[in-house]
């Protein structure tokens, strides 16, 4: 469905101790599309994002306040298991971290914990489907019991973007996916990206401009912990309503 | 400011001042380490040479008639009748042997065969019965039979008994040197691998010559058993729980420095703690290996936890997020991924610990298994775990402590034995250190 909304985050403040690193967020992202954050560092854009599916939960001393709802359903709410959220939510993170066991036992791993397959067989096809999509499949099919880690960086990456959609999520978070990769992995991923999107709704954190403005739909610009502008990447790139948005685009600030 | 032009080719006196300090320090090390491998090489040539000869021991060879009318009378060949022959029964047929040795050799003697026969061992005649019981069907024949020669006369072959230090002794005669000096002669009498001395179980003091390290290597391996089964799932859980799930409050820090203390608490405290705990109040059998196991788990477990900790630390951040990222909760994170990756370090830090226990001889002492001389092998588990023994170091002691000279020689020998299987643990975590070693 056109521009149904996935995630809507309200009022979210996110606290490092005492330390206000997202200051009153309000965004709402669409399913079925690709959303950007940009920024420069240290804006919060990571941080955010990690809100989204409750990795911050893991440092002892953030706090959140304020309301994410994914598909209506505050993900901050006592009754949720974030356990569970992030078998929905899935993440990619900067630097490829594929588990040191083999290629096959990297993908399956999550739908075993989740007890998404009965039988070997399904899990094989969920294996087989998660690396066709995540566009590693033919490189990798006659070698599925190698370690992981054996891959190339551009492999490993799109193993761990395999790894996070063989769970079956419904969103997709990826945390500078390409940073750490040569500009042909990088193109390899961006071409990926373009296909998940009709599957997925995917969410992306990204240092460079020309990346989000060729691969995502929104673009939301945050600068020193305040979400400045969010609209259609088109728009925001040619003609940005915010001057800090206009000074970072064209290079000012950042 | 004029700049002063030099040569690259002249060494400044500055150069040469750093360039002479250099080498003296490079000199200092060079003598540091000589004088450490000096150290060693004293320390490894004394231990083999004073402990080499424990594993030799002399030996003497008999042809022995076993008189079917002294063993047994009936003829029946049953073993209860059998058994009611003591070994004073048998020491007769031992004596009768050196009647018939030294005619048929022609040896030149003014000792009586009962003399001559005191060249052996006192456990002669029991070796001699054990070896009948076992085998009944060598009832009337004449057999070949090993003997084990006292430990006077193995002195004398070893060079440690000579007719000097024999003046006043009343033990052993300078006759029967001479009498031993013609059995050598003629390869009666021979210095032979001792498989005894390893395998065999402590003897009393009359007879050092059977004394073995065998049933203490038992003892020492039961205590092991103990500390590896209570130590090993007890510290690794620990440093799980302070490491992944505890809070981080006072009480957790609390917790750690503890743990960081007991580390390094004098080990005789924890003989105390065993004596107190175990022994006086749960009424625990003294001297049991089991017992002394759980003494050293007590000391084992702050080097397990702490190494565990370190290991567990060093698995990289980015695995855990990988976990956590599809879903994965806290306890599958540990135990999938985490402690797999841990679990060399893990490994290298229980056998180092294992092998601390292994030398450790004052939390023995308290609870008794220093001064008891275990006579037997254990049979079976139950018994090896519950029955009273002793162990390695604390034999060691027990041999050193003693007066005579053939105990002390194997206290050298029981140190060279010690230090083979501590050296080996070591080398063993040392390699594995090394194979899992991972690059991130």
């Amino acid at each position: 469905m056109e521009n149904e909304i996935k995630i809507s985050a309200k009022g979210v403040q996110v606290f490092y101790a005492d330390k206000h690193a997202i200051k009153n967020v309000d965004v709402e992202i669409q399913d079925k599309k690709v959303t950007a954050f940009i920024g420069p560092s240290g804006c919060g854009k990571s941080t955010f994002l990690r809100s989204l599916n409750r990795m911050n939960d893991t440092i002892t001393t953030c706090r959140v306040e304020g309301e994410i709802l994914l598909d209506g359903q505050n993900i901050y709410n006592l009754e949720v298991d974030p356990v569970q959220l992030r078998a929905k939510v899935g993440m990619v993170f900067q630097k490829a971290n594929p588990f040191p066991k083999s290629i096959y036992d990297n993908v399956a791993y999550g739908p075993r914990i989740h007890g998404l397959s009965q039988s070997k067989t399904d899990l094989d096809e969920i294996v087989e489907m998660a690396l066709r999509r995540g566009a590693l499949w033919e490189e990798v099919k006659d070698r599925l019991s190698e370690p992981g880690t054996g891959l190339s960086g551009g492999q490993q990456q799109r193993l761990c973007i395999a790894r996070a959609i063989a769970t079956q999520p419904e969103v997709l978070l990826m945390d500078e996916p390409c940073s750490a990769l040569d500009p042909i992995a990088t193109a390899q991923i961006e071409e990926l990206i373009d296909d998940l999107k009709e599957n997925f709704c995917v969410v992306i954190v990204t240092h460079s401009m020309q990346q989000a403005a060729r691969v995502s739909n929104k673009t939301a610009f945050f600068h020193l912990g305040d979400l400045v502008e969010y609209g259609d990447t088109e728009k925001l790139f040619i003609k940005p309503l915010d001057p800090r948005t206009e000074s970072y685009i064209s290079g000012k600030i950042g | 400011m004029k700049i002063k032009k030099t040569s690259l080719s002249l060494t400044s006196d500055l150069s040469q001042k750093r360039n002479a300090a250099e080498k003296r320090f490079r000199l200092y090390g060079l003598i540091a380490i000589s004088i450490g491998i000096l150290m060693l090489i004293i320390l490894v040539a004394t231990i083999l040479s004073k402990g080499l000869t424990a594993f030799q021991q002399t030996f003497i060879t008999l042809d022995v008639e076993l008189i079917e009318a002294k063993l047994d009378k009936k003829g029946s060949r049953d073993l209860v009748d059998i058994k009611k022959v003591t070994t004073f029964g048998y020491a007769p047929l031992v004596k009768k042997s050196f009647e018939v040795l030294i005619s048929k050799e022609k040896l030149v003697t003014d000792l009586s065969s009962k003399d001559a026969s005191k060249i052996l061992s006192k456990s002669a005649a029991s070796d001699l019965r054990n070896f009948v019981l076992n085998d009944l069907n060598v009832i009337g024949q004449t057999v070949s039979f090993e003997f084990l020669t006292n430990s006077w006369i193995d002195g004398y072959l070893k060079g440690r008994v000579t007719r000097e230090t024999i003046q006043n002794s009343k033990n052993v005669s300078p006759e029967q040197l001479d009498f031993a000096d013609q059995l050598v002669e003629l390869g009666i009498i021979k210095k032979k691998f001792n498989l005894g001395f390893i395998l065999g179980s402590d003897a009393s003091d009359m007879r050092p010559e059977a004394a073995g390290f065998g049933v203490s290597m038992v003892g020492s391996f039961y205590m092991m058993l103990v500390v590896l089964v209570l130590s090993l799932p007890i510290g690794v859980a620990a440093s799980i729980y302070l490491e992944e799930f505890a809070p981080r409050n006072w009480i957790t820090d609390v917790i750690e420095v503890n743990i960081s203390n007991l580390a390094a608490v004098p080990s005789i405290v924890f003989g105390i703690l065993g004596l107190a705990v175990f022994i006086n109040f749960m009424h625990l059998p003294q001297s049991a290996p089991f017992v002394g196991g759980m003494v050293l788990t007590l000391m084992t477990l702050p080097t397990i936890i702490i190494s565990t900790r370190a290991s567990l630390k060093s698995v990289p951040p980015s695995i855990r997020d990988a976990a956590l990222g599809i879903g994965a909760s806290k306890m599958q994170t540990v135990f999938h991924h985490v402690l797999p990756l841990a679990a060399p370090g893990i490994l290298t830090g229980t056998i180092i610990g294992l092998a601390q226990a292994l030398g450790e001889t004052a939390p023995l002492l308290l609870i008794g298994m220093i001064g008891y001389i275990a006579t037997n092998m254990p049979n079976g588990v139950i018994e090896g775990l519950a029955s009273p023994n002793s162990a390695m170091p604390a034999q060691i002691y027990e041999w050193a402590k003693r007066s005579d000279p053939a105990f002390y020689e194997r206290a050298w020998g029981g140190i060279i034995i010690l230090l083979v299987f501590l050296i080996t643990m070591n080398t063993v975590a040392v390699i594995l250190r090394r194979r899992f070693e991972r690059r991130w």
